[in-house]
């Protein structure tokens, strides 16, 4: 379908007002985080940005973040492919569940998790029994960053999932595969892009999280402090150019997850079109 | 005059969509722009419509210049080959668009817009389905509607961009001939869109064909068939065979070079590529043509259609294909059946200086 | 298909049962089990203990905050969506995917980040700090940077739902609109607002859903006055760390409802974009 016009009115309208508010909301601000931050001396802003207990919390915020990503993109394949393939009773009230995280304000999952997991807990009680703790240190991050992408790869996956075509599995069963090979060998390739890129964007909220993480994480530094915490720590302590620094590392680390996902999006579009 | 197209341009990038272009189209005449895709056909039609603008050229509609005029107040009627409905509103308020946007001054009372309505439903065909919406109309029904919508406004002319195209071939049909008899009622000026040469001669008046933005032949549906201006008109309107032939100079006899009977050029003779449609071929089981024919293997007979549809293989030169159509008589009289070998020799034929 | 193929197709039943359960053990603990505990520590000193917490003066004030901030953030944000996803779905032009791609970043901006460009650029030490002050303007621990950050963490999601919804709906029907004589509005309001309206309202509850609940971005530049800049989700952070937990869940149930309020109309919204587009 044709999706250009030359008869329609408000092109420019429309087209400035976009870009005028995109630059007064979002750019402006970003380029005085850049601005910001070239104030410091090359040393002042390396001194900022490695300091122990700034780079404790990069390998927490990795780490977790990278965790939660792969509980993903495990229990996200598991979850689309259930919902997708299976008829089974509250099959509804899963798929409505998965999107609560989108709907659900992170303080309230925050402080849902820390009431759940913390030793005296619900679920804290028994694991701590069992001389395991999650509240307070880097599992429970794990756990809340793990609920806030949960919807990403399920989300993405689903539609490729849906769209795949019943042909493909039926034409390899009568090549003679087995339902393994078809699985390993068409199955999961044809869905690859769309689950890398759901885990990718599941990665991306996950490194950003702050609100629900601060109630279950303890926040010790070098133990359970992630970056946006220090963030807001050297903040309160009036420390603007230590704040910016840390955070343009970490905005420079999302607009790499950002242009991962666009690349990838580029590739499973050229590839589904092939 | 009702449409003049003055000499124009536009281009696509590097593409040139027309190149300087020109066509008069008269009032209450009915034109199709007949044309291969890519040969701006459509763009022509939406430029008259004013939905794309010219680079260069002049367009003049009733005999004033319409460049500067906004597409909505070029009193056109435009239906596209998707329709647009509007899919959210019933046919009534889909046809009634058109009215109820116009400014409280000349909006007509609802009254009035509710008699248009009905009147052009009843022209359609589809008086009571006035409350359904688009989804739950045929393909067929949906164009009319959307052909009732154009009208609604009363337009001073009709543009159509390939109206039948999505249709299938039943329909197509109908709705052609439907489309015929409703301009010979309104008399409106019509232009509209088609790449099937069939379409375009059983409904217009004049056919424009064209190609790679430039128009090839203007004229009736009989002349561009019978005395097609160039190789491109005689190629697009219709199948044909290829011979090579010879000729002393031009205008003088034309002789065959494919004949059993060779006649090979003599020196200073041009050679010419000769061309005749399948229609135009004469079949025989006996060379009764005095050598002046091509013997040819039956491949296959296609019997479907008012005239048998033969494919031949010539033997002297395998893999060169012939078409011929003859009536299912003169098939019955010779008995001719597959694998026979037959004689075949074009009736009527054409040459183009520049091919 | 034979029955015996169409087994194949499948898995056999006791791992399809065994991936089931794990489905479900797996939804309960990580989204169950954190709505139901919201639920019964709210309500764990009974109906009057949650009443009480939830008509105290200063959850009354936080809950104003947070529907005015929402009030302005929203609607500035459909204006923005309807006129990006416009320009960007109806016409072609150079750097559409680049600007598409710009929408798009507020999504991979940490909340916290989102606050803290505001404070670098409107705060005490801020480039136009002193202005500020001088002018006896304050944006930042006041209103106007609690809306500010709200409409930089919602900015995306309204075009974000528009211009796929919009690029799949083509051209056609607002070209027929304006062939037959209407203006640009006329156009808008009864041709492209109709078939949008769906994926419109979806876009309008995710970005409600998120001003309402933001906590990241607001933190930063709300400097916590009780009763002035402090919305719902920075309310019960407050309570949470004064150990009041009774009122902590009481509020944060609000906010559980309003996720459930979203998650209900984000169903009856697809229903009817299904009913519209089913035929």
């Amino acid at each position: 379908m044709k999706s250009s016009s030359t008869v329609l009115p408000g092109f420019r309208l429309t087209l400035a007002f976009t870009i005028l508010y995109l630059l007064v909301i979002v750019l402006i601000p970003l380029a005085g985080l850049f601005v910001r931050s070239a104030t410091l001396s090359a040393d002042e802003f390396i001194a900022a940005v490695s300091a122990p207990r700034v780079m404790a919390s990069y390998r927490v915020t990795f780490l977790a973040a990278f965790a939660a990503a792969l509980i993903n993109a495990v229990f996200g394949f598991l979850i689309a492919w259930v919902l997708v393939r299976y008829k089974f009773a509250g099959k509804k009230l899963c798929d409505t569940l998965i999107d609560l995280p989108f709907a659900l304000p992170t303080a309230v999952a925050g402080i849902a998790m820390a009431a759940l997991y913390a030793p005296d807990g619900w679920i804290g009680k028994y694991l701590a029994m069992m001389g395991l703790q999650i509240a307070f240190n880097p599992y429970g991050i794990v756990v809340v960053l793990a609920f806030v992408s949960l919807p990403f790869v399920v989300r993405t996956l689903q539609p490729v999932l849906q769209d795949l075509d019943k042909d493909i599995e039926e034409a390899a069963l009568g090549l003679g595969a087995t339902r393994a090979q078809t699985f390993w060998r068409v199955l999961l390739p044809h869905v690859a892009p769309a689950w890398i890129t759901g885990v990718t964007m599941a990665l991306a909220r996950a490194l950003g999280e702050y609100g629900s993480v601060i109630f279950i994480a303890g926040n010790l530094p070098m133990v359970s402090e992630i970056v946006p915490v220090i963030i807001v720590s050297k903040l309160e302590q009036y420390d603007y150019a230590g704040a910016t620094a840390v955070a343009l590392v970490m905005l420079l680390a999302s607009f790499a997850l950002l242009l991962l996902v666009n690349v990838l999006q580029g590739w499973s579009a050229r590839r589904m079109r092939a | 005059m009702g449409i003049e197209v003055r000499n124009i341009g536009k281009q696509f990038g590097a593409f040139a969509a027309l190149d300087n272009i020109s066509l008069s189209i008269n009032s209450g005449e009915l034109v199709a722009l007949l044309g291969p895709s890519g040969s701006g056909k459509t763009t022509l039609l939406r430029i008259i419509a004013g939905m794309e603008s010219a680079d260069v050229g002049e367009i003049l509609l009733y005999g004033a210049a319409a460049n500067n005029k906004p597409a909505g107040e070029r009193n056109v009627g435009f239906v596209f080959q998707h329709y647009a409905l509007f899919r959210h509103m019933t046919v009534f308020d889909n046809i009634a668009f058109g009215l109820t946007v116009r400014p409280k001054e000349t909006r007509p009372s609802k009254a009035a817009i509710r008699e248009r309505v009905f009147n052009l439903l009843k022209m359609v065909h589809l008086e009571n389905f006035h409350d359904r919406y688009p989804h739950q109309l045929s393909g067929g029904q949906r164009q009319r509607v959307a052909l009732a919508r154009a009208l609604a406004v009363e337009p001073k002319m009709l543009l159509l961009d390939e109206p039948f195209g999505a249709l299938d071939a039943k329909v197509r049909q109908e709705l052609r001939r439907w489309l015929r008899r409703l301009h010979d009622e309104i008399h409106l000026t019509s232009v509209f869109v088609t790449h099937d040469q069939e379409e375009a001669m059983e409904v217009a008046d004049r056919v424009v064909v064209m190609s790679n933005g430039r128009i090839e032949q203007i004229g009736t549906p009989e002349e561009v068939y019978h005395h097609p201006a160039n190789a491109f008109v005689y190629d697009f309107l219709g199948n044909y065979n290829e011979f090579t032939g010879w000729q002393e100079n031009a205008g003088s006899a034309l002789n065959l070079i494919d004949y059993e009977r060779q006649t090979d050029a003599p020196a200073g003779a041009k050679i010419v590529k000769v061309f005749a449609r399948p229609h135009d071929m004469d079949v025989s089981k006996t060379d009764t043509f005095g050598g002046e024919s091509i013997a040819a293997k039956v491949m296959h007979i296609n019997p479907a259609g008012a005239l048998v549809k033969l494919e031949l293989e010539r033997v002297r030169n395998p893999g060169l294909l012939l078409q011929a159509e003859i009536s299912q008589d003169a098939v019955l009289a010779q008995a001719i059946r597959k694998s026979d070998v037959v004689y075949v020799r074009p009736r009527a034929t054409r040459i183009f200086m520049n091919s | 298909m034979n029955a015996s193929l169409k087994k194949q197709l499948t898995e056999p039943l006791w791992l399809r049962v065994v991936l089931i359960t794990l489905t479900f053990l797996f939804l309960a603990a990580l989204v169950g089990l954190p709505i139901v505990i919201v639920i019964i520590e709210a309500f764990s000193k009974g109906w009057g203990a949650y009443r009480d917490a939830l008509t105290q003066p200063d959850v009354i004030s936080a809950l104003k905050l947070t529907l005015l901030v929402a009030a302005i953030a929203v609607p500035l944000n459909v204006v923005f969506g309807l006129a990006a996803s416009w320009a960007i779905a109806k016409f072609e032009f150079r750097g559409k995917q680049l600007l598409i791609t710009l929408i798009d970043l507020p999504f991979s901006v940490s909340p916290v980040i989102s606050g803290l460009v505001y404070i670098l650029l409107f705060g005490a030490h801020s480039m136009m700090g002193d202005w500020l002050i001088r002018h006896d303007i304050q944006i930042i621990f006041a209103v106007p940077g609690l809306v500010l950050a709200t409409i930089f963490v919602t900015f995306p999601f309204v075009a974000r739902e528009l211009i796929p919804l919009m690029q799949e709906q083509g051209v056609e029907q607002e070209e027929a609109a304006v062939l037959l004589g209407a203006n640009g509005w006329q156009t808008f309001r009864r041709v492209t607002l109709p078939n949008i309206k769906w994926g419109l309202l979806y876009g309008v509850l995710l970005c409600n859903a998120r001003a309402m609940g933001e906590f990241g971005a607001v933190s930063v530049v709300s400097g916590h006055i009780k009763g002035e800049t402090t919305t719902i989700p920075l309310y019960v952070e407050i309570l949470y760390n004064e150990y009041n937990f009774v009122a902590a869940f009481a509020v944060a149930s609000l906010l559980l409802l309003l996720g459930f309020v979203t998650l209900a109309a984000k169903k009856i919204v697809s229903r009817q974009e299904r009913g519209q587009h089913g035929h």
